[in-house]
């Protein structure tokens, strides 16, 4: 399926693209198959590619002078036959204490949703959820598919200080704190995994078009891996559910 | 090398900026006013994306451990070397054991040293800009040791008559293309925020410049859509936010002008209380 794309100049090296404005895991792939595409084909006037929800950023490497040039290219690229290596998806299955130590607003949570810890817990670890794209901090999903029964409002007044790994959810999203940051999600748990490393390339093992599932696991298990990842005997890959 | 003596209000080394890692979430940064950075870098003949001293408000005090050549740009704190007030935009033999230091910054608010060769602080991800969660150290602190390599090549002559282009410290005015949400607002409201006189809250630093008065608006939020430098969103409290070097990737406020990028340079010499005005360009 081909979208109605709008195409407009962003700044003087930018030019914005957007689709539709939904969430939606199809439109996503369509996204993320015109980045590759673009990156294929003009890798030596781009300097990087943002994507959102509904929209993608191409930045060249240059100012641009006939922006409808520009446009025209584009738009050649995203009608033609051209296929592309299409993007492997991949999934990775993140462990989740969600002990009350690390979860420390699951119970007022829980009181709000109406809804037992063990249910709550259930909910959240049964979906596969979609990475959208990668934005707000380094190395924080965007993830979608939280199941309804769980969307609650944020919090008034933000947290100042949420922990790394705090697994929260914020409205209609879930995701996880890459670092130390304010944050006005509801915290119901804790992941020991690194999401972000700027010594590693790429710094992140996850991208935009992988499949997120949690899994709840006790706190001794919580501790073997922090152990191990701090001693730098984790591999990432025993994360990834083959299909 | 140099050892940081004093390391002034709030100095950090920067480059051109990360490029590449952006859609992880990792910000570009890069020095705020990119066009004075620069211009210290071809002053001395560095290649431009050399790494440099950005001093914000109050400057730093600095040894020299190795003999090299300084060039410093921006706004103006006073420099001195051993003692004596020195030039800037211009090239500086300084020899080992010298301390230079600045002062608070007068017409303008980010001043810029280049040493020959470039400053060698942390190499992350492409960059040696110093940025949250991806360099070791996010600015720098007294006793700080920063590497540069040492070198006495003879500038060459035909960079040292560069001529420095200072109207980005006069004028109030910021240029702008219409930001993607812009026709969200009335024509009412397009006009007047067209006109409305701005100053620079207390709230700035290198990701984000906050601006008063408020903007009433009643705008929908958008879906979390890409953001860059120079990016002015609009919040439903009525903020105005002009993201700068080191803001976050994407965002979810409308988005309603993008500075150009000469712009950004020229708020990035602004502090708090002064005024402005945003003008749409073309």
């Amino acid at each position: 399926m081909e979208y109605k794309l709008r195409y407009s100049q962003y700044s003087e090296r930018s030019i914005l693209i957007e689709w539709p404005a939904i969430i939606d895991d199809f439109m996503l792939k369509d996204i993320l198959n015109f980045k590759n595409k673009i990156q294929l084909n003009y890798s030596k006037l781009i300097v990087e590619i943002i994507t959102g929800y509904n929209s993608l950023l191409v930045i060249y490497d240059f100012t641009i002078d006939n922006v409808n040039d520009r446009f025209i290219d584009l738009k050649q690229l995203y009608l033609g036959l051209l296929e592309t290596n299409y993007l492997e998806s991949l999934t990775f299955k993140i462990p989740v204490c969600y002990d009350a130590e690390f979860g420390v607003d699951l119970e007022k949570y829980s009181r709000e949703k109406k809804l037992s810890k063990l249910e709550i817990i259930k909910r959240h670890t049964a979906p596969i959820y979609t990475v959208f794209f990668i934005g707000f901090l380094p190395g924080f999903l965007y993830l979608g598919g939280l199941d309804s029964s769980l969307h609650l409002n944020r919090k008034e007044t933000p947290n100042l200080n949420v922990k790394k790994g705090s697994v929260a959810i914020g409205g209609e999203q879930t995701g996880i704190y890459p670092q130390d940051s304010p944050g006005g999600w509801h915290i119901i748990g804790n992941s020991p995994i690194e999401l972000f490393n700027p010594k590693q390339n790429p710094p992140c093992y996850i991208k935009a078009g992988d499949k997120v599932k949690f899994h709840a696991i006790s706190k001794s298990k919580y501790l073997e891996i922090q152990n191990e990842i701090a001693h730098s005997r984790f591999d990432a890959k025993t994360l990834l559910i083959n299909d | 090398m140099i050892k940081v003596l004093k390391a002034g209000f709030y100095s950090t080394v920067q480059d051109q900026g990360r490029y590449g890692y952006r859609n992880f979430g990792v910000p570009v940064s890069g020095v705020m006013d990119s066009y004075s950075g620069e211009f210290a870098n071809r002053l001395l003949g560095n290649d431009i994306d050399c790494a440099v001293l950005e001093m914000t408000m109050i400057g730093a005090e600095l040894q020299f451990l190795k003999p090299t050549t300084i060039v410093i740009t921006g706004a103006n704190m006073r420099p001195v070397l051993n003692g004596n007030a020195i030039e800037m935009f211009k090239s500086i033999l300084v020899k080992a054991n010298d301390i230079i230091s600045f002062r608070h910054a007068e017409g303008g608010f980010r001043t810029y040293l280049a040493v020959k060769g470039g400053l060698l602080s942390d190499f992350v991800l492409g960059s040696r800009s110093m940025a949250k969660e991806i360099t070791t150290t996010v600015k720098i602190a007294k006793n700080d040791i920063i590497e540069y390599s040492s070198s006495s090549n003879i500038v060459n002559q035909k960079n040292a008559k560069l001529k420095y282009n200072s109207s980005h410290f006069k004028t109030d005015i910021l240029e702008a293309s219409r930001g993607p949400e812009f026709h969200n607002l009335s024509k009412e409201q397009q006009l007047l925020i067209c006109k409305q006189d701005f100053k620079i809250s207390k709230y700035n630093n290198r990701m984000a410049y906050q601006l008063i008065p408020e903007f009433k608006n009643n705008l929908a939020p958008i879906l979390t859509a890409p953001v860059l430098p120079g990016t002015v969103q609009l919040t439903p409290s009525g903020q105005l936010i002009v993201l700068m070097r080191d803001c976050q990737t994407t965002g979810g406020y409308p988005r309603i002008f993008q500075l150009t990028e000469n712009s950004v340079n020229v708020l990035s010499q602004k502090a708090t209380g002064n005024a402005l005005r945003i003008r749409l360009k073309g």
